[in-house]
């Protein structure tokens, strides 16, 4: 009894360990198919255009209408103080240094990782991955590394676009609605935010998430079962680890940047 | 959805991508006001900074000329020693101008306040600035009236 514990103890963690495995070594077949999209770049673009593109309208409203809260919510505190010109630091410095990257590479998650991870497995469970192989087309150079590259790409760009609009979405409601001074909150602004420290730091973010979550939902694909349960598990799954994986990176890479 | 209408649309994702990382370098953060990173090094010796930072603002007549750039502690003299960077277009800081550290508003930040004095010479690289008057430590300020009102109780 004792030992049947013992031993599903040790099959999963085998199995977890075999994931991890399989993980890396699959990202290293992707890394090594990278150089192969330079003659391709086409196959690039199409992925960009789903990936990037189609995650557009989310990232820009959401950006839009998170700098909008984070305006109202600043100025209800900041009035208490009397110092509602930091306005326009509170927004830029929140939505630079933290929602921009975070709450992108969330977004990106639900959006485009899952449509890739769904799009992997069904092409798995259909057997067009083994019927390229047959045709000597190797499935990681032509479908999983055009992915992950565009994946990687887009996210820091979704990232600068959601805090762009963000900052602009602060404007409208802290400048046009409630009143504060729209040269002191872009100056407060510009006097704040420093290029290297922040902005920098957030896009190094974006760039770690983007890696990130693109690897879990070509992994997950690539690796779920090949039943019509087996890709909805593994969506699930992508979603949910990419955005645990999100967080607490995230921590990890705050302490390292703005710990000292 | 043809493959040109897609890749216009891509060319237009890449292009926003990139004019919000310009806006957000340009607009929100001060790379703008790094334009004289061409300016030349004074220093200065303080016996207390408590408060100022690197990349604190260093001001003349309320205008910043320049940022601190570096505050490290002399060991011999026991003093703090303050690099600052003033903006290269300043070159006719009189050279016995004053370095005071004020304080921006009742709790705000400290920076350095230069104050013009009346030498026909004017600071260059790597001169040193004679005149210094301390951070205003509010503790000691509160500490003194304290000790004070109880040196002398009520007459």
């Amino acid at each position: 009894m004792f030992f049947d514990w013992l031993q599903q103890l040790g099959h999963r963690g085998l199995d977890i360990f075999e994931r991890i495995g399989r993980a890396h070594l699959l990202f290293f077949a992707i890394l090594a198919g990278q150089p192969g999209l330079l003659s391709r770049p086409r196959l690039v673009i199409a992925q960009l255009y789903s990936v990037g593109v189609l995650s557009l309208l989310i990232i820009v409203m959401s950006g839009l209408f998170v700098g909008m809260v984070l305006a109202l919510q600043g100025y209800n505190t900041l009035v208490k103080f009397g110092a509602e010109e930091s306005l326009g630091t509170v927004v830029a410095l929140s939505l630079v240094r933290e929602l921009g990257p975070v709450v992108a590479a969330l977004l990106f998650a639900g959006r485009a990782g899952s449509a890739l991870t769904a799009e992997i497995g069904l092409m798995k469970t259909t057997e067009q991955l083994s019927a390229m192989e047959m045709m000597a087309v190797d499935p990681i150079r032509r479908i999983l590394a055009p992915r992950f590259l565009a994946g990687f790409i887009a996210m820091p760009l979704l990232a600068s676009i959601f805090s762009a609009v963000g900052v602009f979405g602060g404007y409208f409601v802290g400048v046009g609605q409630l009143g504060v001074d729209a040269g002191s909150y872009w100056s407060q602004m510009q006097a704040n935010v420093d290029i290297y420290d922040d902005i920098v730091n957030g896009v190094i973010k974006s760039l770690v998430f983007g890696l990130v979550v693109t690897w879990i939902a070509i992994f997950e694909g690539h690796d779920c079962t090949p039943t019509s349960e087996g890709v909805s598990r593994a969506t699930t799954r992508t979603v949910v680890h990419s955005s645990l994986a999100v967080l607490a990176l995230d921590f990890i890479l705050t302490a390292l940047m703005f710990g000292d | 959805m043809t493959t040109r209408a897609i890749e216009i649309w891509v060319g237009i994702f890449v292009v926003a991508g990139f004019v919000a990382l310009f806006v957000l370098s340009m607009q929100v953060s001060n790379l703008s006001s790094y334009q004289g990173e061409k300016g030349f090094d004074i220093t200065a010796r303080f016996d207390d900074v408590s408060g100022l930072k690197v990349r604190s603002m260093v001001t003349m007549a309320g205008v910043r000329i320049g940022r601190v750039t570096a505050i490290e502690f002399d060991d011999q003299a026991l003093q703090a020693v303050v690099t600052m960077k003033i903006d290269g277009q300043h070159r006719t800081l009189p050279r016995d101008s004053s370095a005071n550290i004020y304080t921006a508003g009742l709790l705000g930040e400290k920076y350095i306040g230069l104050e013009a004095g009346g030498d026909e010479a004017s600071l260059g690289p790597g001169d040193q600035i004679q005149l210094t008057q301390d951070a205003l430590v509010l503790e000691k300020l509160l500490g003194q009236f304290i000790s004070r009102m109880i040196d002398e109780p009520a007459k």
